[in-house]
C-alpha cells in the first residue's frame, strides 16, 4: 500500500467519491483550480472537471447555504471552510438551518454533505489559524463531527461521513497533516512513511463512525482525546515510561461510550485532553459521562488537560498548547492520586 | 439631502398611530408604461425596470400595455379562486388561533396575489423556498387543505409531526421546502438548489422569498453573490410588505431607491413590481423563469405590496402603525382589482363571487371539521410522543436510544 500524509489521504478520498458518484460535488475558498490552500484538492478539478470541483466566492454563510440547497437537490456536497477559525459566518446556516433539516421537515428533506475544515494549532497560527471549534457543533443536534488523527482514518472517515446522509463536521488536524507531532516544540517533522496509518489503500474503504480506537494498551491510566493530541498523549506515554491505555476518539458526536467505559472502569484513572480552550469544551462532556458511567470505578479525580481559557495566542502558542510535559505531568497527577 | 453637515440620522416611518397617511409622497409608475425587454437582456438594462413599477392592471382595471400576459379567463378565474380561498382560510385560522385552536398563526392579508400568481406562473417541477407569508402556494399547487390544517393545529396527522410552529409548512411532494423561522435563510439555500439543478442539466429552477426587512441579512448578499457568480437559475423575490413587524421598510432600505434596485450592483437582473397586481406578478414571474430556464441566469424581483394585518397573532398592528393605512395604500386589494378586471370583461360577476366565497368558506370549515377529527394541540391526540427522538439523523444513536427511555417512551 502506497504511503500517504493526511493532504494525500482526504485527497484520495475526495478522488474515489467523485469517481464512484457522479452527484458528489468538491467546493471552497481555492479549493478548485489552486486545490486548497492546503492543496487537499489538488488535481481534483483538472480530473473531474470544472462543474464538479470548484471555487467558491469569500462567504462561509453562503457554502453552507450551497451545500443545503444542494443536498436538498440530490447532490452530495463535500465542502471545504479554508481554516476551522472561518467557519463562524456559516454557524446560523449549519446549527439552524443545515443541522434540522431532516427533523423540522419530518424526513422530507435532508442535508448530507460533509464540511471539511482544517483545524487545531501547533502551526504558529496565531489566534485565527489555531482555533478547534468543535464544541460549538457537538452541542447541535442533527451534526456529526469527526476530527481524523492519521491518513488512514482521515480518507476512511471521510468517505464514510459522505455515506452517512446526515451532515457531518470534518475536522483535519493540520498540525499532523504531514507527519505525526510529539508534542515537543519545535521538533523536527517526522514522515507518515514510517508510520503504520500511514499505509493507506488507493481505493474505497471506509472507516466506521462513532467507533474510537484502542491506539495504545495499557493498565496504568485512560487517555481520552482526538486530533494530534492522540499523537502528543502517545509520545508522553514512550517518554515517561508511563503504561498508559490512549483512546483515539476519532468521532466526536456521536462518542464511543462502550469503548470509553470499558477502559476507564477497568483503570479507573483518566486524563481527558482536547486543545480548545478549557470551560465548556468537549472534555467537559467526556467527564460528565463518564462520572455518569464509571463513578464508582475511578480511583482518582479525572484530569481535564485542555488549553487556556484565552484566544490562541502566538508567540507564547507552546504555553497554550497541551504539550508532551503536561501531557506527563496529567498522567502522573492521575496515578498518584 | 445634506445640509453640509454630518448628523446621526435614524429614519422615522412616514406615519405612527394617530397620524392620518397620504401615501400621495409614493411615485409610482403606471401600469402599462413600463415596458418588457428581451428576457435575456443584459442585467445592467434593467435599471429603469428595477426602480420604476411592473403593472399591468390600470386604475380602471384593464390589462394594459406590453407586461399584459393575456391569460385567459379560465386561468384568471382559477387565480382568483385561490386567493380568495387563501384569505378565508387565514381569516378562519386567525379566529381558531383565538379560540385557542393552535399556538400561533400569520396571515397573509394583502399579499395573496405575490404567493398565488407567482405559484401560477412557476412550473409545478420547480422548488420553491419560501418565508413564512406564502401560504397561497400550497393552494395554487392543489396541497390538500385538511393536511395543511393539520399542520397547524399540531395533530396526530401534522406532516410535521408536531415540530413546526403553524404556518411553517413543508411539503416535499409539492417541490415546496421546509420554512424556517430564521430571516433571509432560504434565499442562498435556493441558490444551491438552482446551481444543482443546472449540474444535473434539468430543466427545473428555484425561487425563493423573503421580506424586504430581511434583505439586511448577509444571506441578501450571500444569495446575490452566488446567484450572479454561477449564473443560477433562481428567482429571489423580496416581498416589500413596508413593514418588518413594527420597523418600516426604511430601516432597510437606507438611501437606495429601491429594494429591486440592489441587486444590480451584484449582475442580477432586477423588476420592482406592482405585487397587488395579479397580472403584473404573473407576467414578472414568468419573464424572470424565461431568463432562467434559458441560461439567463437569476432575478431579482421586488413585490411592491402592503401588509394588510398583523406581522403574527403576537402583534397588535395598532400600537406602531394608523390603522387606515392599508384602505389608504394606492395599489389597492390584489383580490378586488382582478375581481374587478375580470367583471369588466364580462368574466365574472358579483353574484358568482359571492358563491366562490360562499363554497371557500364551506370548504374551509368542512376542512377543518375533518382536521380536527385528527386531533388538536391543547387536546390531542398528537404524534406519538416518542416522535421527537426521530429524524433528527438518517438512524438514532446510543444517546437518542438511552434519553427516549430516559423519558420513559
Amino acid at each position: 500500500m502506497p504511503a500517504m500524509n493526511i493532504i494525500q489521504a482526504l485527497n484520495s478520498g475526495m478522488d474515489v467519491l467523485l469517481d464512484r458518484d457522479p452527484d458528489v460535488v468538491v467546493f471552497g475558498e481555492d479549493a478548485g483550480y489552486f486545490g486548497g490552500v492546503f492543496k487537499a484538492t489538488d488535481g481534483l478539478q483538472s480530473k473531474h472537471g470544472l462543474d464538479r470541483v470548484f471555487d467558491t466566492p469569500i462567504n462561509e454563510a453562503a457554502i453552507a447555504a450551497m451545500a443545503i440547497g444542494m443536498a436538498a437537490k440530490g447532490l452530495k456536497p463535500i465542502a471545504e471552510i479554508q481554516f476551522a477559525d472561518y467557519i463562524f459566518p456559516a454557524i446560523d446556516q449549519i446549527v439552524s438551518e443545515m443541522s434540522r433539516i431532516r427533523y423540522r421537515s419530518a424526513g422530507q428533506f435532508a442535508s448530507g454533505c460533509v464540511i471539511r475544515s482544517p483545524w487545531g494549532g501547533g502551526i504558529r497560527g496565531g489566534q485565527t489559524h489555531s482555533m478547534s471549534p468543535e464544541a460549538f457543533f457537538t452541542h447541535v443536534p442533527g451534526l456529526q463531527v469527526v476530527v481524523c488523527s492519521n491518513p488512514y482514518d482521515a480518507k476512511g472517515l471521510l468517505i464514510a461521513s459522505m455515506e452517512s446522509g446526515d451532515p457531518v463536521i470534518f475536522f483535519e488536524p493540520k498540525r499532523i497533516y504531514n507527519g505525526p507531532f510529539d508534542g515537543v516544540p519545535d521538533t523536527p517533522l517526522k514522515s507518515w512513511a514510517k508510520h503504520p496509518k500511514g499505509e493507506v489503500p488507493e481505493g474505497y474503504y471506509t472507516v466506521e463512525l462513532g467507533k474510537a480506537e484502542i491506539v495504545r494498551e495499557g493498565q496504568a491510566c485512560t487517555v481520552i482525546t482526538y486530533g494530534t493530541l492522540v499523537h502528543v498523549a502517545a509520545a508522553a506515554a514512550e517518554a515517561a515510561g508511563i503504561d498508559a491505555e490512549i483512546i483515539d476518539l476519532k468521532t466526536l458526536t456521536p462518542y464511543d461510550i462502550e469503548t470509553i467505559a470499558r477502559s476507564v472502569n477497568r483503570i479507573g484513572r483518566v486524563v481527558v485532553a482536547q486543545e480548545a480552550p478549557r470551560t465548556s469544551g468537549f472534555a467537559a462532556e467526556l467527564i460528565a459521562q463518564i462520572q455518569e458511567e464509571c463513578f464508582y470505578a475511578l480511583e482518582a479525580p479525572v484530569y481535564r488537560l485542555t488549553g487556556w481559557d484565552i484566544p490562541y495566542p502566538h508567540a507564547h502558542e507552546w504555553a497554550y498548547f497541551p504539550t508532551r510535559d503536561r501531557f506527563v505531568r496529567a498522567m502522573k497527577t492521575v496515578m498518584e492520586a | 439631502m445634506s445640509n453640509g453637515q454630518s448628523r446621526f440620522r435614524v429614519p422615522a416611518p412616514p406615519y405612527r398611530p394617530g397620524d392620518e397617511p397620504d401615501f400621495s409622497y409614493l411615485e409610482l409608475q403606471k401600469a402599462g408604461e413600463a415596458s418588457r425587454p428581451d428576457p435575456l437582456i443584459a442585467a445592467s438594462q434593467t435599471g429603469e425596470l428595477a426602480t420604476g413599477l411592473v403593472g399591468v392592471l390600470d386604475r380602471d382595471h384593464r390589462a394594459v400595455g406590453s407586461w399584459n400576459p393575456e391569460l385567459s379567463p379560465e386561468v384568471l378565474r382559477e387565480g382568483l379562486s385561490h386567493m380568495v380561498l387563501t384569505r378565508i382560510y387565514d381569516e378562519r385560522m386567525l379566529k381558531l388561533q383565538r379560540q385557542g385552536k393552535m399556538s400561533f398563526y400569520m396571515k397573509s392579508t394583502g399579499e395573496e396575489a405575490v404567493a398565488v400568481a407567482a405559484a401560477m406562473a412557476l412550473k409545478p417541477g420547480d422548488m420553491v423556498f419560501p418565508s413564512y407569508r406564502q401560504q397561497g402556494i400550497l393552494f395554487a399547487r392543489g396541497r390538500n387543505i385538511v393536511d395543511m390544517m393539520c399542520h397547524c393545529i399540531s395533530n396526530s396527522r401534522d406532516n410535521l409531526k408536531g415540530r413546526q410552529l403553524p404556518v411553517h409548512y413543508t411539503w416535499a411532494e409539492g417541490k415546496f421546502f421546509s420554512i424556517s423561522g430564521n430571516l433571509g435563510t432560504q434565499f442562498p439555500q435556493a441558490v444551491g438548489y438552482a446551481m444543482a439543478c443546472t449540474y444535473k442539466g434539468d430543466d427545473q429552477i428555484a425561487a425563493s422569498w423573503i421580506g424586504e426587512g430581511a434583505t439586511a441579512e448577509g444571506d441578501f448578499h450571500g444569495a446575490l453573490t452566488l446567484a450572479s457568480t454561477y449564473r443560477a437559475p433562481v428567482i429571489l423575490n423580496v416581498v416589500n410588505n413596508q413593514w418588518a413587524i413594527s420597523t418600516t421598510q426604511n430601516i432597510a432600505v437606507g438611501d437606495a431607491p429601491t429594494f429591486a434596485s440592489k441587486g444590480l450592483g451584484y449582475g442580477v437582473a432586477s423588476l420592482r413590481v406592482d405585487g397587488n397586481d395579479f397580472l403584473a406578478v404573473y407576467a414578472a414571474t414568468r419573464w424572470a423563469s424565461e431568463r432562467a430556464r434559458k441560461g439567463g441566469g437569476a432575478t431579482l424581483i421586488e413585490l411592491f405590496t402592503y401588509r394588510g394585518d398583523a406581522h403574527s397573532t403576537s402583534d397588535d398592528p395598532s400600537r406602531y402603525r394608523p390603522r387606515t393605512e392599508f384602505d389608504r395604500w394606492p395599489l389597492g386589494d390584489p383580490i378586488e382589482r382582478l375581481k374587478q378586471h375580470l367583471i369588466g370583461g364580462s368574466a365574472w360577476d358579483e353574484d358568482r363571487h359571492a358563491r366562490l366565497e360562499e363554497q371557500m368558506t364551506a370548504l374551509v370549515v368542512q376542512s377543518y371539521k375533518e382536521a380536527e377529527s385528527h386531533g388538536t394541540l391543547h387536546e390531542g391526540p398528537l404524534t406519538p410522543t416518542e416522535t421527537i427522538f426521530e429524524d433528527v439523523y438518517a438512524k438514532p444513536d446510543w444517546r437518542l436510544r438511552r434519553q427516549r427511555q430516559d423519558l420513559g417512551v
